[in-house]
């Protein structure tokens, strides 16, 4: 079961990669969708019999993650009128090796900790760990609003690659509560991110520096 | 099935004020409803609902513990949100009003959980809720506070699901089913995977760290305060902090019972400790007084965290100083919020002789600085009391020394910000404002009433608490 999940799982962390390297926002946004949709897929591929609950929050997790979450990113992005990166804080180069080490870091890392046999040939672990490391990365070093969004976005995949070892013991009502709250939290982005925009007449994070000691 | 309601009367409230039409009638649904919840979670106390053996949500010792405290605490600022919601007639307050009884109902949830997933929710939950009240003020400081709010909090909670699941993978390591209820995860205890109980550990400490506001997660907190209304302030540093620092109470139950219960402790105390000396020096650089607050908020979750580290006794005056912090800082942002509205600026560069302009909320706010400096007699000096005594009794000497001398200069910290802006001639601009801002009984009660519960909480702690946090103890240090 396990070569077409792990496929999906380098899938997703090439797509890390990538978003780290690019600079066109609207190709950051598309990156971090074609990521959400493969990781909902991969309950399919996890599961010999897909029930209606993992099925349901399968489905679910592509529409929102696919979908919802970047057309709402998308409509910020075209009310604040931006479309590539200003002047990341950390290089692209720069954040391209940090994320490329972290993703070595993260493999290296995963066989330190004891594993179940059934997951121990799976890259869910050390796919968890790239993500979450390549959305500190962006979290830190992108200066755009939205960018950083992404970054959390990824950072976000990377926790559900790891629920994903969990599939049979969360009830469904938590993995539903965890996916209503991303979304809304998304949702909520959204709406600062157009204030935002209104108040400081960009979406340059790097303005927001009005509050300092 | 009655412990629910603690959470469905909030809940519904919030339902109910999303379609209330009147924008004038509709802020008495706060004192309505933090009323019945005060009742509820009193009547709750005397009289414990049963709780069934793996259920999700329960008002248990440890909710019976605190709970209460944040109730209390959202009635007096639900009881001073009315005249000022009246103040601010130009602004809608149908989303302020739901979300703040959304976060009572949450926080409720919160600390009624019993499955880390729940917790989870919750506190994700009452993090967004908090959104529209950060930026209820509408400028672009407030827009710039919310976003660093989102991405800091919203970044230390995923890392706390994060940390979740670690535990529900700690226990399918070791044989276990992977359940997160806290007592199936403590009756697994031993057999739970060592090493993915200590990342979990790592990971939920970050995580409700940062909600809590301990350094160096607290970098959110003194942006949020500063430009949040009063009432927000007060019920994001009484209520949602202590969801928070339960949560790790909760955990640490947990670590212990896998056998590591050292290692949390140690972490904790060393976190505590940074937390205060962090406040402290900010104390002593900021020169605006609704940052202070924030910087004795991170104090003050510095002194939970010490207190968590120091055995049962330690626990027991945890438990205790989440009850005085909560009522002390509610008036302490209360009467601040009156003088930041009366002087119309906030820094000491721009605002003193508050004593002349508005006397009541001045000398409120000269007693709850002492009372959260713990001076006796207030809550907060019996509670440090204890935790000073926890400290010495455990043997550790050093670190209740370091401690004290946080404490110490903090209260430097706090008195010269105080002071500066409470005595002295008013500034002009200030005496314009002030004129506009009467300090009516509906604006200086509430606060009043806070410092008295706070007063009370010192003089003559109530057996029943005790006895209540006495429990709650019992039921973090289970005798093997």
């Amino acid at each position: 079961m396990n070569g077409p999940l792990n496929l999906l799982i380098g899938v997703a962390m090439g797509i890390n990669l990538i978003a780290l390297g690019i600079g066109r926002v609207p190709s950051l946004i598309t990156a971090v969708a074609i990521q959400g949709i493969a990781l909902g897929v991969m309950p399919f591929l996890i599961e010999e019999h897909v029930g209606l609950l993992v099925g349901s929050v399968a489905v679910g997790t592509i529409v929102v993650k696919g979908f919802v979450i970047p057309t709402l990113l998308r409509r910020a992005m075209r009310t604040a009128n931006v479309d590539r990166e200003v002047e990341p804080s950390i290089g692209f180069v720069p954040s391209l090796l940090l994320g490329a080490g972290g993703t070595i870091a993260a493999v290296a890392f995963a066989h330190t900790l004891p594993l179940l046999p059934e997951h121990a040939g799976s890259l869910l672990v050390p796919g968890a760990g790239a993500c979450v490391l390549t959305g500190f990365v962006l979290l830190i070093g992108r200066s755009t609003a939205i960018s950083q969004v992404c970054g959390y976005l990824i950072l976000e995949n990377g926790i559900y690659l790891f629920g994903l070892l969990l599939i049979h013991a969360t009830p469904l009502l938590v993995e539903a509560g965890i996916l209503l709250d991303i979304t809304v939290g998304v949702f909520v982005i959204g709406i600062i991110v157009d204030r935002i925009q209104r108040a400081f007449d960009s979406l340059d994070t790097r303005k927001l520096t009005v509050l300092r000691e | 099935m009655k412990d629910l309601l603690l959470i469905i009367v909030p809940l519904a409230g919030a339902a109910l004020a999303a379609v209330w039409p009147s924008d004038r009638t509709r802020p008495w649904l706060l004192p309505v409803i933090g009323a019945v919840q005060v009742i509820l979670s009193f009547w709750f106390l005397l009289d414990p609902p049963p709780i069934a053996a793996g259920a999700w949500f329960g008002y248990d010792p440890l909710a019976r513990a605190v709970l209460p405290a944040v109730c209390l605490l959202f009635l007096l600022c639900a009881a001073y949100a009315v005249p000022y919601l009246r103040m601010r007639p130009e602004r809608s307050n149908r989303v302020f009003v739901a979300s703040l009884l959304a976060i009572l109902g949450l926080l409720s949830a919160g600390h009624q959980a019993r499955h880390l997933g729940f917790l989870w929710i919750a506190t994700e939950a009452v993090t967004l809720a908090a959104v529209p009240l950060l930026h209820f003020n509408g400028t672009a400081r407030a827009f710039e506070a919310t976003w660093k709010y989102l991405l800091v909090g919203g970044t230390g909670i995923a890392l706390s699901l994060l940390g979740s699941f670690c535990l529900g993978y700690a226990s399918l390591a070791g044989g276990g089913s992977g359940d997160l209820t806290f007592t199936t995860l403590i009756a697994q205890g031993p057999t739970l995977s060592r090493p993915w109980v200590l990342a979990a550990w790592v990971l939920l400490l970050a995580g409700y760290g940062t909600k809590m506001g301990l350094a160096p997660m607290h970098t959110w907190k003194p942006d949020a305060y500063g430009e949040a209304p009063g009432i927000v302030g007060a019920m994001l540093a009484g209520g949602v902090t202590t969801v928070a620092f339960t949560a790790i109470l909760r955990v640490r139950v947990v670590v212990a019972a896998a056998g590591s219960g050292v290692v949390a402790e140690r972490t904790l105390l060393v976190i505590g400790l940074f937390s205060m000396l962090i406040a402290a020096l900010f104390l002593l650089g900021t020169r605006d007084f609704k940052r202070m607050l924030a910087y004795s908020s991170v104090e003050h979750m510095g002194i939970l965290a010490f207190g968590a580290a120091l055995g049962p006794a330690g626990a027991f005056a945890s438990l205790f100083h989440v009850w005085s912090n909560s009522l002390t800082k509610g008036a302490l942002f209360l009467s601040a919020g009156n003088i930041r509205r009366a002087a119309g600026a906030r820094t000491v560069d721009e605002v003193a002789g508050m004593m002349l302009l508005t006397p009541r909320s001045a000398v409120l706010f000269v007693t709850g600085m002492f009372a959260v400096t713990a001076c006796p007699p207030f809550g907060p000096f019996f509670s440090e009391l204890r935790i000073v005594r926890a400290g010495f009794d455990a043997g550790r000497l050093g670190a209740t020394a370091f401690f004290l001398g946080c404490l110490l200069f903090a209260f430097f910290g706090l008195t010269r910000l105080v002071f500066a802006i409470i005595d002295g001639r008013p500034r002009t601009a200030s005496v314009q404002t002030a004129r506009s801002f009467p300090e009516t009984a509906s604006i200086i009660l509430p606060p009043l009433v806070l410092l008295g519960l706070s007063l009370w909480l010192g003089l003559a702690t109530p057996e029943l608490l005790q006895q209540t946090w006495t429990t709650a103890v019992a039921d973090l240090y289970p005798t093997p």
